[in-house]
């Protein structure tokens, strides 16, 4: 078993913030590894070393056997970076895009087109193959996006949250995507504010926040830490909020939050749900809403670290 | 024993031929992107002729007597002003490229680290010529005549490249600079105006005040036009030519470290 990437003790200030505050990881060969976190917790700046785009402050990182900061040709020669900070040229078709990526690699022009070509057929993206890329849609251009990191066919692949701000349907299409290129045997590092994403995508999940790393595992290990699931309860009369939040106690054995009349709660055991309804049944308490649904990054994080996730620059 | 399984596409680092291939490479992109862009051809093409047609018909007349003679004076000042003003798209681009992740794309390819700015340069570099000769050809159409040679054919578009590269650098420091595009518009326009207006390229310094005059004389943007004159009407070509290429070396000594610093520092 070997590893792709590993970092040991990442630290990058900007001024006095701390990006990021000594990260260590590792990435097995040909998994993925999903990176979770929410907004200002430090993804992209450690994408961003990994991908030779800035040197860190202390620590080090080898990425496919070669130091990023020493020996950063040699690792740009194995990534292909697609994400929020690397884009293509709106003002090229999608084929040129591709064509110029080709050539800097050094293909021939015939094989640059070649492989252009493909690329979009790929991505079915050929019908817009000649149309300025800044006519596309927003799948449309996160497909070209990756398809311009995969040219020259890395063995690494960086996706700096790759479906952030698509559709639904686009954020599907993305996915299978990324699961053939696993598939293809590439190495993934995936950052991503969605507990769903890394949960779907990820063999291994790291969750960071405030440039630290704060537990990491199998998708299945962090779900059985944390609660895969979050039952909510809101009872028709508020008054009963505090009958419902002893009967949630009493079946998940945790203490569950109430907030805004409706009382949620933490869950890994399926059987549950029809618990506290049987529960609620006997106490004759009305129920308005009753929902089992997977956990937002906000509940992980709450059970993770005991608060909730910050929006920058505004305290919770 | 160990091997390291290392990829023999990659070399440890870029071989100078390389580096031109891909400075190429992406001054190709900078050009085949006009094409999708119609602003740039009217900025490259229309707005030069524009200038051209305007000055030389509503002020030629008033200022030297005939559009004939006003052609001959104002013609090199138009070339001048023409390349400082086209000098914004390089800032513009440039901006673009920074603020929209074209940069970072291009950063994390095995590629030489200076190509994307020499491709910016050398791009740019290529429609400054195409503008100098659509306005000399145009020019000619009105009744501009050369009547030197074409030697001072070949000299002008030589010094109007060389100074176009010593310049571009302010463009690439406001560029590098600017934290979005309406900025690097603002900064160009309070820098360009001002340098093109003050000099003797659509008025003789003869006609404006005193105090005025001491700047005309000095401004890099008479100076050029003075030597590009010389070049095509005929006179003493070497003070103003030396003179000028004086202004292009002052501007790159001061402006290309700059612009260097502000760009690894923003990189």
């Amino acid at each position: 078993m070997t590893n792709a990437i590993v970092a040991e003790g990442l630290v990058k200030h900007y001024g006095e913030t701390k990006a990021l505050d000594g990260v260590d990881l590792a990435v097995r060969t040909g998994s993925v590894l999903g990176v979770l976190g929410p907004n200002g917790a430090g993804k992209t700046t450690l994408v961003r070393i990994l991908a030779t785009l800035l040197r860190p402050d202390a620590g080090r990182a080898v990425v496919g056997g070669f130091d990023v900061v020493r020996q950063a040709h040699s690792v740009r020669g194995q990534i292909g970076l697609t994400g929020q900070y690397a884009s293509v040229d709106e003002s090229l078709t999608g084929v040129e895009n591709l064509l110029m990526i080709g050539r800097l690699l050094g293909l021939s022009r015939k094989d640059a087109k070649a492989r252009a070509r493909e690329l979009l057929a790929n991505f079915s993206l050929s019908d817009a193959a000649d149309r300025a890329a800044k006519t596309y849609s927003g799948g449309m251009r996160r497909r070209l996006d990756l398809a311009a990191s995969l040219v020259g066919r890395p063995r690494l692949l960086y996706l700096d949250e790759p479906t952030t701000g698509l559709d639904p349907r686009a954020r599907l299409e993305m996915w299978d995507i990324v699961r053939n290129l696993v598939a293809d045997g590439v190495t993934v590092l995936l950052t991503t504010q969605y507990l769903e994403e890394a949960d779907q995508l990820a063999d291994e999940i790291v969750v960071v926040d405030h440039g630290k790393v704060i537990a990491s595992g199998t998708p299945a290990e962090l779900k059985s830490r944390t609660g895969a699931q979050t039952l909510a309860v809101r009872p028709v009369d508020p008054a009963e909020l505090e009958i419902v939040a002893k009967v949630v106690a009493d079946v998940v054995r945790t203490t569950p939050e109430i907030a805004d009349s409706v009382v949620t709660a933490q869950v890994t055991d399926p059987a549950a749900l029809p618990a506290v309804v049987r529960r609620l049944d006997d106490a004759e308490v009305a129920v308005a809403e009753l929902t089992l649904r997977t956990s937002t990054l906000d509940e992980v994080f709450l059970s993770l670290t005991g608060h909730r996730t910050e929006q920058e620059g505004v305290p919770a | 024993m160990t091997t390291l399984s290392v990829p023999s596409a990659v070399a440890s680092r870029v071989s100078p031929l390389t580096s031109l291939k891909n400075t190429a490479t992406l001054a190709w992109r900078s050009l085949v992107s006009i094409k999708h862009n119609p602003f740039e051809i009217i900025d490259l093409s229309i707005q030069p002729l524009m200038f051209l047609l305007l000055f030389t018909y509503t002020l030629g007349g008033a200022i030297a007597g005939s559009t004939d003679k006003y052609l001959a004076f104002a013609l090199p000042g138009i070339l001048v002003q023409n390349t400082i003003f086209a000098t914004m798209n390089i800032a513009l681009l440039l901006n673009n490229d920074l603020t929209k992740g074209v940069f970072d794309r291009l950063r994390s390819l095995p590629i030489s680290r200076w190509s994307p700015l020499a491709g910016r340069i050398l791009a740019d570099t290529v429609k400054q010529a195409w503008s100098v000769a659509l306005l000399l050809g145009f020019g000619m159409i009105l009744g501009f005549r050369v009547q030197t040679s074409f030697w001072g054919v070949l000299g002008t578009f030589g010094l109007m490249l060389v100074f176009c590269l010593c310049i571009a650098w302010v463009a690439v420091l406001v560029g590098v600079v600017a934290s979005a595009e309406d900025k690097v518009q603002i900064f160009m326009f309070s820098f360009m105006f001002p340098l093109t207006f003050t000099s003797n390229i659509f008025a003789p310094t003869s006609s404006m005040p005193g105090w005025l005059q001491s700047w005309v004389k000095i401004n890099p943007v008479t100076i050029l036009a003075d030597a590009v004159r010389a070049m095509l009407n005929g006179g003493d070509v070497a003070t103003p030519v030396l003179q000028s290429l004086g202004w292009a070396a002052a501007i790159l000594v001061i402006f290309a470290p700059l612009a260097v610093w502000r760009f690894k520092r923003r990189v």
